[in-house]
């Protein structure tokens, strides 16, 4: 520790910190444009100078080791003079567009220049005019504002993997771009928007939609992907204009995928406002009153093994468990969550869960990756990896596709569970890393358990995890990697089979009266024989709903206090941003109303007794925020049955911007997709 | 800075002697270090290209060609492709004629340079390049001849203590396709005085080796 | 007295005899090489300390004393390196380019030895790309002296292993500060890191590196050969040795020659130079070492000595040695103006003071020239230098505002002046004066 002098206040801080962390240790806060926590340092910008006594200059705090005894001065004559300097160089070449500019009202520079910035301008010369860069369609470019922190470039190269964004040319004419103008192939690229300090990198859906202090902000949970990130929804009257990443530095630190970021405005399309009901063979519009009356009429006096419910990825918990209530009010064992038919064991929590937790990334030394393709799967948490692995810290191979491009590199050990196979006899060298890890990963993508041989892959890749000890009562290294927001959730709810009941390939398989579908459409609803009765429950028009004989609006991500559960088997609250569109309801409410309907008596009338119920039901409902920690108490593992096969493994999401329901009624997604399924890159001429 | 779209070649492959080269230099740093052979490889690319087009330039397409030589992200060639001012990034003429400008060379008649080149090459001014081809003229910062200004760097070459009338004799050889012998167009001897060396004369030589 | 011939280490400054190794050694290179280097790595630094050489390339650090940092013994296993700095670029200064192509192997024995008190096996010279013919010679001598077995295994019998190579740059100024000059090398833009850590911790490929000038190393052998006492003989104390200067701009003949340090900067010019074109009397003003130092008037010239501390005495400094001589028919407005253009082309664009101020400087420069600016714009111009100054992570912008700082404190009122008839010539040309 070093024993330091901030503005007459004495701290210890760490050796190796920099005078930066020791002045915000102090609660000094030091203004700085290029620095940034999760970058490496620049300190190029000059805002964050400081006085360290005997220093003959002012030093750039963001860079300056700490020295124990130094004394360091944050609001001398000095210090004030040279920020009021830097801030004047910053303003002359930068426009003053603030009134037109996106970025006003939760600008740096504009805040900064409040604090540091001159009566007037002094500067009588021309000013510069930089070129626009394109970029993509999620990143619109002002480069007039540019201020060349290089924030962006170090996040494209370190945080995202792609480095693809650099500045070319020098001195005043040093501009950031990609040179060759192509969209830039991350996941990750709305970041780019927040780290930008300045208005150069704005949202293009969001260009002069909204001021910040119009916005009414929500905590809550992206759904489009398993990672839990932490979000804010930005509403204005009745619409989202505007969904950003919130900090938990367990989840997705300040990170977000851009599918979860700006599939919003999929929100506002094709979506069901009110119940409908097919009548001749025609969905027409109806009313809740009609639908209940239908649904009653068509399912009053089926026996139970005559109905069932398939959940889809991005439902609430709430929802899956009151509808698995219903079913089993019915007398029904038919339910199943697992749309893709993933051979899940939910027997135990940890055979299905994210164990080693994101954080657990932080730690391991050695990764294999089975059968997913992280930066598709979970952006957010890929980027974790790389960090990891960029640290030195962690080796990683892959078992999938020759040739994938995880933004770090990744042994190729084979494209089926052959692999595997390979590991465990040693005959692959990758085993000796394994073999030498502390702390082993296996990651196992929810794709690789949807086959016939699922089961057995789910058992091999977690006896790999167990013969090269990462199962040990202090680290679990088995991990699944699911795809969406609502997958876990629907497990921990229970949403399975029970006792003799059929999943989903059964359901479809013909011999169902009625079938619920909550959400789901991802099925193949051709196989539904065709005088089933279907009860389609969502919030989307899509695949579902085309086959519904009814239909029941509901309420989306963004419309309802709701509880989903991440991959890691994180607990988390989604919270309603706005109301959901015209008649549509909360689905918790529709199932308790459906359930009065058919005589069903369900134990909650309002959300407190529904959470109440899932408590009592599995325990891990209570834990919200958090999530179980810890190694892994009984290495025994999941069921086999049957044996691995030899086919390679198939990555899901071949169009990750069209992955999900509320993706595939986005218009900027299907922008995204049509760019980044394009071969032929974009030139800047066109 | 973007990449010029309208005069890209469509491929780059180093030829022979450019593979040559490259062997030789890539043998000066670590194995794992190769990236600190950038502007060696983008030379040999200006190079080869100069050879193949008879316009010195490097293309877009020829710094891909040496990111993938050298396992470095294309964007961190362009990045040093349009740092350095040696690598011309757009076609430029046969004769490169560079034209130091700053302040030792200016005090020396500088500005006499540029007007012969602009009137022995036919060129409107720095940027410029003649409509035969022949000819490209940049305005250079200082580069290091300072006691034998002016100087003229063409191509490689330099052509020092200039006036106008000397650098007009210069161009015109060089349109007749010679090559004037670089050095003092005064007849110095390197950085030595006009007239030949004041010092340096009484140096002791030891027998033989 | 004026240095005499036989004390002059660059005995072939001008290319009077042949490049090559067989008439280096007649000259007295490589003489006694190993036995030097036996001496061991302490007694080098030691004798460097004791001849007060100060770097050569700008800044005057004293070499002995940078080189006791590189670390004794690595704990790692990672390699020393030594990297010569010949990306001459200040302008003003072409001294090593002469050793390079006249005297490389004053450069290459000096690098074998520089190596071994360093602990460094490999060692880089990063010449500047413009001085292609130069570099080939310099590229000859290694390979020379690679056949000769003074480079490589047991070099020149000293049983040290010594790899030596060129490495060109490609036409930045700022590759000539060091750090910069290592991020060049790695194949990055020349943009200068922030420091701590130094070279010395943290270097070349993440490895301890000194990074020295040409004329610093080339200097050495001949020291260690002679006695740190022999150079320290010359030029006052703390400002030893011999030096070449580079006399250049109005004089009678310009030259580059190697004189003694502390020698009055009028000597220097009437000795060597042919003096002052017009006669002394016709000086202006004399930039003493380079672009970056400021400019001295004709008052201070008549006496100021040649060396670091005179010269920084007077809020100059000998820089590179590169003396830039203006006789009483220069623009000098337009001489500096000219220098801050230079500057702003050459900034690395990293830091912003440098970057945005560094056009700013050019541009009022640009109108103080025609005198189409305010009196108080000269104020601005004044304080825009010091905002520049003292807040980049590197000295470009220092050196690039001084010589501005110079010409307003030592020519404001001609700048007045210019600003003055500008304004009547406009006036009179917009209301006819009575008397024409």
């Amino acid at each position: 520790m070093a024993k330091v002098t901030i503005d007459g206040i004495e701290i210890e801080v760490p050796n190796g910190a920099t005078v930066l962390q020791a002045c915000e240790a102090a609660a000094k806060e030091i203004p700085r444009f290029c620095y940034h926590e999760r970058l490496s340092v620049a300190g190029n910008c000059r805002m964050c100078l400081v006085e360290v006594e005997k220093a003959p200059k002012p030093v750039a705090s963001c860079a300056y080791p700490v020295a124990d005894g130094m004394k360091v001065f944050t609001d001398s004559p000095m210090v004030r003079n040279a920020r009021r300097n830097v801030m004047e160089f910053l303003l002359i070449n930068h426009p003053l567009d603030c009134p037109i500019c996106d970025q006003g009202g939760e600008c740096d520079l504009q805040d900064q220049a409040t604090a540091y910035g001159g009566q007037g301008g002094r500067y009588m010369e021309e000013k510069r005019a930089v070129k626009d860069k394109y970029l993509g369609p999620l990143v619109k470019t002002i480069m007039n504002r540019c201020i060349q922190c290089t924030r962006c470039v170090r996040f494209a190269t370190e945080v995202a993997g792609v480095p693809e964004l650099g500045a070319t040319g020098r001195g005043e004419d040093l501009q950031i771009g990609t040179y060759v103008e192509k969209a830039l192939t991350t996941e990750l690229s709305g970041n780019l928007i927040d780290i930008c300090p300045v208005g150069a990198l704005t949202s293009r859906p969001y260009a002069y939609v909204a001021r910040p202090w119009e916005l009414r902000k929500t905590d809550s949970v992206d759904v489009l992907d398993a990672t839990g990130t932490n979000i804010r929804v930005d509403t204005r009257g009745p619409e989202v204009v505007r969904i950003l990443p919130r900090t938990n530095e367990d989840v997705n630190e300040e990170w977000m995928a851009d599918r979860g970021r700006f599939a919003f405005d999929g929100l506002k399309r094709r979506r069901l406002d009110r119940p409908w009901v097919r009548r001749d063979g025609k969905l027409r519009q109806s009313s809740w009153e009609e639908a209940f009356s239908v649904i009653s009429e068509k399912m009053h006096g089926l026996k139970g093994d005559q109905v069932g419910a398939i959940a889809g990825d991005l439902v609430d918990a709430e929802s899956a468990f009151a509808l698995r209530a219903l079913m089993r009010g019915l007398g029904s064992a038919n339910t199943d969550c697992r749309q893709d038919g993933a051979a899940i064991d939910t027997s135990r929590r940890d055979f299905y869960l994210f164990n080693s937790g994101i954080t657990g990334i932080d730690e391991a030394d050695a990764l294999v990756i089975i059968g997913s393709n992280p930066r598709r799967e979970a952006p957010v948490l890929n980027a974790r990896i790389r960090k990891r692995w960029a640290s030195g810290s962690m080796k990683v191979a892959q078992i999938g596709p020759q040739g994938l491009d995880l933004t770090y590199n990744a042994e190729h050990l084979g494209e089926g569970p052959l692999a595997i196979a390979g590991l465990m006899d040693g005959s692959l060298g990758f085993a000796e890393t394994l073999k030498a890890a502390k702390k082993p990963m296996v990651i196992v993508g929810r794709a690789a358990l949807a086959r016939p041989d699922g089961a057995a892959i789910l058992a091999a890749a977690w006896d790999l995890a167990k013969a090269f000890g990462a199962l040990t009562p202090e680290w679990h290294g088995f991990n699944v990697l699911h795809l969406f927001g609502g997958q876990v959730g629907a497990l921990d709810a229970g949403f399975v089979p029970g006792e003799g009941g059929r999943d989903v390939a059964g359901m479809l398989q013909g011999g169902l009266q009625a079938l619920w579908l909550l959400g789901a459409d991802d099925i193949d609803t051709a196989l539904i024989p065709s005088d089933t009765f279907v009860v389609y429950q969502g919030h989307h028009g899509d695949r579902g709903a085309a086959r519904a004989d009814v239909i029941l609006p509901g309420a989306a991500y963004t419309e309802k206090d709701a509880t989903y559960v991440s991959t890691e088997g994180r607990v988390q609250r989604g919270r309603l941003a706005l109301f959901p569109p015209g008649e549509a309801k909360e689905d918790w409410r529709i199932i308790r109303a459906a359930g009065a309907a058919l005589d069903v008596a369900l134990e909650f009338d309002t959300l407190d007794a529904l959470r109440e119920r899932m408590v009592a039901f599995n325990p891990i409902f209570g834990v919200v925020d958090g999530r179980v920690a810890g190694g892994c108490a009984d290495s025994s593992g999941p069921r086999a049955s049957g044996a691995m096969g030899e086919a390679a493994f198939t990555l899901p999401l071949a169009d990750y911007w069209l992955a999900d329901t509320v993706s595939r009624a986005s218009e900027t997604m299907a922008q995204c997709s049509r760019i980044y399924n394009d071969p032929a890159p974009r030139l800047a001429a066109e | 800075m973007s990449a010029p779209q309208h005069q890209e070649p469509v491929s780059f492959a180093f030829d022979e002697q450019s593979e040559a080269q490259i062997a030789t230099i890539l043998k000066r740093y670590p194995e794992n270090k190769k990236a600190s052979g950038v502007i060696p490889l983008l030379y040999v690319v200006q190079k080869q290209m100069g050879r193949q087009t008879g316009s010195a330039w490097v293309p877009r397409v020829a710094m891909d060609q040496v990111a993938l030589r050298l396992g470095m992200a294309p964007i961190r060639v362009y990045e040093v492709a349009t740092f350095y001012f040696m690598f011309n990034t757009k076609p430029i003429g046969r004769y490169h004629l560079q034209v130091c400008g700053t302040t030792p060379c200016w005090l020396r008649g500088s500005d006499e340079v540029a007007r012969a080149c602009r009137d022995a090459g036919h060129l409107k001014g720095y940027g410029d390049t003649s409509d035969d081809g022949l000819f490209t003229m940049t305005e250079v910062e200082c580069l290091g001849g300072c006691v034998n200004a002016p100087i003229l760097q063409v191509d490689d070459d330099y052509y020092e203590d200039l006036d106008y009338d000397s650098t007009v004799q210069l161009i015109e050889a060089l349109k007749r396709g010679d090559r004037p012998k670089p050095g003092s167009a005064r007849g110095r001897l390197c950085s030595a005085p006009e007239g030949g060396p004041e010092t340096l004369l009484d140096i002791p030589l030891a027998e033989g080796k | 007295m004026a240095l005499s011939d036989k004390d002059r280490i660059f005995t072939n400054l001008y290319g009077i005899h042949h490049w090559g190794l067989t008439e280096a050694r007649r000259r007295g290179n490589w003489d006694g090489t190993a036995g030097i280097i036996a001496k061991g790595r302490d007694w080098i630094i030691e004798e460097m300390k004791q001849s007060g050489l100060r770097g050569r390339g700008g800044a005057g650090f004293p070499t002995g004393l940078k080189w006791s940092f590189m670390p004794k013994e690595s704990p790692d296993g990672r390699p020393s390196y030594l990297v010569v700095n010949c990306d001459e670029s200040e302008p003003g200064t072409c001294k090593d380019r002469d050793i390079i192509r006249n005297d490389p192997h004053t450069l290459i024995e000096g690098c074998l030895i520089a190596a071994v008190a360093m602990g460094a096996h490999a060692g880089y010279i990063y010449v500047r790309g413009e001085y292609y013919n130069e570099h080939l010679v310099l590229q000859a001598a290694i390979e020379e002296a690679y056949e000769a077995g003074l480079l490589g295994p047991n070099a020149a019998g000293s049983g040290w292993d010594f790899d030596l190579y060129v490495h060109r740059g490609a036409g930045a100024y700022i590759c000539g500060e060091e750090t910069a000059l290592i991020e060049s090398l790695e194949g990055k833009k020349g943009m200068p890191r922030l420091k701590p850590p130094f070279p010395a911790a943290v270097g070349l490929y993440g490895c301890p590196t000194t990074v020295n000038n040409v004329e610093t190393i080339a200097v050495v052998p001949e020291i260690l050969r002679r006695g740190a006492s022999w150079f320290a003989s010359f030029g006052r104390p703390k400002n030893s040795g011999t030096k070449v200067f580079c006399i250049q701009g109005h004089v009678n003949k310009p030259c580059n020659v190697e004189a003694e340090m502390s020698i009055p900067m009028r000597e220097l010019i009437e000795r060597y130079a042919g003096g002052v074109r017009g006669g002394w009397d016709n000086l202006l003003a004399v930039i003493p070492g380079g672009s970056s130092t400021p400019l001295l008037p004709k008052h201070i010239c008549d006496d100021v000595l040649m060396d670091f501390d005179a010269l920084r005495e007077h809020k100059s400094g000998l820089g590179t040695a590169g003396v830039i001589v203006m006789d009483k028919s220069t623009d000098i407005i337009r001489a500096i103006a000219r220098l801050a253009q230079f500057y702003k082309h050459e900034s690395c664009g990293q830091c912003t003071p440098c970057r945005e101020g560094m056009g700013w400087q050019k541009r009022l420069m640009d109108r103080m020239v025609e005198g189409r600016a305010e009196i108080a714009e000269i104020d601005v111009l004044e304080s825009v230098t010091r905002q520049i100054e003292g807040h980049t992570i590197c000295a470009l912008a220092d050196g690039g505002v001084w010589p501005v700082q110079g010409l307003i404190r030592h020519f404001r009122p001609l700048m007045e002046e210019r600003i003055a008839a500008y304004k009547a010539k406009k006036s009179g040309g917009a209301m006819p004066l009575a008397a024409e």
